[in-house]
């Protein structure tokens, strides 16, 4: 239990905190007339033209080196940008894994020609990155690849599919965890992770549409794909503690309890007009603050042991299982509180942003690792396996 | 928090506040021996002003004594009186010796003051009441105690003469909202406490050849129970931030709110996986899980924080939700 009980209440220094007033400043008139239902999208929101003007202001990147056009600033510094980014509903999808993820696992596995390769372009909002780790037959059984690279005199012969790849037909590499000796009966032994450029021979993305009529995700097929011998990141055969030192930054950051901030904040604004307040009204409102608030400082909690260096992993698990659940709470109760009335008083672009959200709730819980896998992750941080 | 004085209270409560204890006090039996020790402690003047004689510590670096409490299902009213105490001394009004209650819900009709189901009412000594416009404090030994809904809490009633020797003080906040902080806490200790017990529990109750907690679905069960543990343990935390002695009730109505909704959650799912030997009198699980119920209630449930909080929420205006979570869970 030790890890869990570490987690301690942590200020955001004062130098990050300053970081609100600008972005604030730029996201007031950035946003303003764009609609509830479009801001609800928020990091599944594509917009390469926003991502290029973040990326001009500096606030890509915010946490790597100047050398490789970084900000050079704190974990908290990114927290403060990433919260704002997503309460304001701002389209940031198309940088959001590179960012999140890809540009810090380059800095700490890749080689030198690898981080001034690919980390600046990320940090000018130019380069986006997709995951592959999804397959198939692999799911939350990640273990279970069998997408293969394989060794050649000029490098790597990649054939295989991944699917259910977020962003993969706007982005331009995907870092892939594949299979590089052994069976997939060897599970995590054997697995490396590549980089693959999306635009070679012998690479297909095929966009998937969602129950929302969107295309977030993708099928991605391989077949026979010529990769240079530095496609490799990080270490042959270590894919898979990469991979999971990856996982703190994709499960413990404000997205995984601001995906329906947009929704709420729009209810809200129908709740404070007299038409909309009753008494049930309030107490969910109340209901949920009092939900979001503890896990904002458990979240800037586990930021703080990302800064110190740390890989909270369970910690991580802990915040993402309950911050997906108040996500999911949100559009239901607010469904349920709305629809005891008479709809007519109702804003159609409120009831708009809750369909919405509604139909994408789903993947709340599955993307990043699904309910059943974080629990059992927890469990074992419990001593239980 | 000074983590000398957490040690050196939970080390005092470990070998003093056993299960055994909770049972005799709560069976009728004085808990003056009890608290005879705690006020040889000292830690009841923790928060009290220094230039009073306190250590002059922030609530803020209280909080995990506070929650010891709960932690040790403390069966006198310590926690309260450790805050009670400061507040007192604040107001310019010296702190009595002995614990005090908190008591808000009154009225007043020929018969005197009425204070119903005042909790810890039965085992402490004084009484601070809210009262509309300024506190009471006045001694439990001058008023008629009838039994209530928990063996620890009493309905107390004040006859004409004994409110004419009432203490008048100065309120600094609504002893309701002061009772929910320190309840939050407690809260936070009985819901590790469970959550500890039902952890080593799971380990050792073996079923179909090994142990339960082997099995998926207790794992989930527990994973659960420590996340709403979790939540609400920060929640707490989050209620007891002030630089001072006094709570805000912005953080006071996060912390009662999301402690009191774990509560239920947290004693549902102990017990769910200790079968029935985890409601049998004899097995101490009862003596956390019924004060979970307990402390749900007491200064208000969920419910009642949670339209606190909304009313709170609705009435700022316009603007982003994000503010009020940044001002009620940014450390202080």
């Amino acid at each position: 239990m030790s890890a869990l009980n570490s987690l301690t209440l942590t200020a955001i220094p004062s130098e990050d905190e300053a970081l609100r007033v600008p972005i604030r400043e730029f996201l007031t008139q950035k946003m303003k007339d764009v609609p509830a239902c479009v801001r609800a999208r928020s990091w599944s929101g594509c917009d390469m033209n926003f991502s290029r003007e973040l990326g001009r202001r500096g606030w890509l990147g915010l946490t790597l080196p100047k050398e490789y056009g970084g900000g050079g600033r704190s974990p908290f510094a990114r927290y403060v940008l990433v919260e704002e980014l997503l309460n304001w509903g701002a389209p940031v999808g198309s940088h959001w894994v590179a960012d999140r993820q890809s540009a810090p696992l380059i800095l700490k596995y890749g080689t030198e020609a690898q981080k001034q390769f690919y980390i600046p372009p990320i940090c000018r909002g130019e380069s986006f990155f997709c995951i592959g780790m999804s397959e198939p037959n692999a799911g939350s059984d990640l273990a279970n690849v069998r997408t293969r690279a394989t060794k050649t005199e000029q490098g790597w012969l990649l054939n295989g599919q991944k699917i259910w790849t977020t962003n993969a037909h706007n982005c331009h590499y995907m870092i892939a965890l594949v299979r590089t000796s052994g069976t997939a009966d060897d599970r995590h032994r054997g697995l490396s992770q590549i980089i693959v450029d999306l635009n070679l021979p012998g690479v297909t993305v095929r966009p998937i549409r969602d129950q929302s009529g969107d295309v977030h995700f993708c099928e991605v097929f391989f077949e026979n794909v010529q990769l240079a011998s530095d496609a490799l990141i990080g270490a042959e055969g270590r894919g898979w503690e990469q991979v999971t030192a990856e996982l703190a930054f994709e499960r413990s950051g404000p997205e995984r309890l601001y995906s329906s901030i947009v929704l709420f904040d729009e209810w809200l604004a129908f709740i404070r007009s007299e038409p909309g307040n009753t008494p049930e009204s309030v107490r969910l409102a109340g209901r949920i603050l009092a939900q979001i608030a503890p896990l904002r400082a458990l979240c800037i909690a586990v930021t703080g042991k990302l800064a110190q260096g740390g890989s909270p992993v369970v910690e991580a698990a802990l915040v993402k299982d309950l911050g997906t659940a108040v996500e999911q709470l949100i559009p239901a109760a607010i469904a349920n509180d709305l629809y005891c009335r008479d709809t007519q008083a109702v804003p159609f672009e409120l009831l708009l942003t809750l369909n919405y959200v509604t139909q994408v709730a789903p993947c709340f819980s599955l993307r990043g690792g699904a309910r059943d896998i974080l629990r059992g992750m927890i469990a074992r941080g419990l001593g239980l396996r | 928090m000074d983590d000398l004085l957490c040690k050196a209270l939970g080390q005092l409560l470990e070998d003093q506040c056993k299960p055994q204890l909770v049972r005799a006090i709560e069976g009728g039996e004085s808990p003056a021996e009890f608290w005879g020790l705690l006020e040889e402690s000292g830690f009841a003047d923790a928060l009290v002003g220094e230039e009073q004689g306190g250590a002059g510590l922030a609530l803020r670096d209280v909080f995990e004594l506070l929650e010891l409490c709960g932690t040790y299902a403390m069966p006198v009213p310590f926690a309260e009186t450790m805050v009670a105490r400061a507040l007192l001394a604040r107001a310019g009004a010296h702190p009595p010796t002995g614990s005090i209650a908190l008591a808000c819900g009154t009225a007043v009709d020929k018969a005197g003051l009425r204070c119903a189901h005042v909790s810890f009412g039965r085992v402490a000594d004084w009484a601070l009441i809210q009262r509309p416009t300024e506190w009471l404090l006045l001694s439990i030994a001058d008023a008629q105690a009838f039994p209530t809904i928990y063996p620890l809490d009493a309905t107390l009633v004040w006859g004409p003469s004994a409110l004419a020797a009432a203490r008048h003080v100065p309120a600094a906040l609504d002893v309701q909202v002061l009772q929910a902080c320190v309840t939050a806490a407690k809260l936070a200790g009985a819901l590790m406490s469970v959550f500890n017990r039902t952890l080593q529990y799971a380990n050792e109750r073996q079923q179909f050849g090994r142990p339960i907690g082997k099995f998926q679905a207790i794992q989930h069960q527990l994973s659960v129970l420590s996340e709403h543990a979790f939540a609400a343990r920060t929640a707490a935390q989050i209620g007891c931030q002030a630089s001072g002695c006094v709570p805000e009730i912005l953080r006071v109505a996060v912390a009662k709110a999301r402690t009191s909704e774990a509560a239920l959650e947290v004693a549902a799912l102990a017990h769910s996986i200790h079968g029935a030997i985890g409601f049998t009198e004899e097995f101490d699980l009862q003596l956390f899980t019924r004060r979970l119920h307990e402390w749900r209630q007491t200064a208000g449930s969920e419910g009642y924080w949670q339209s606190e909080l909304g009313k709170m929420l609705v009435n700022l205006g316009p603007g982003l939700t994000l503010d009020t979570v940044r001002a009620a869970s940014d450390p202080d």
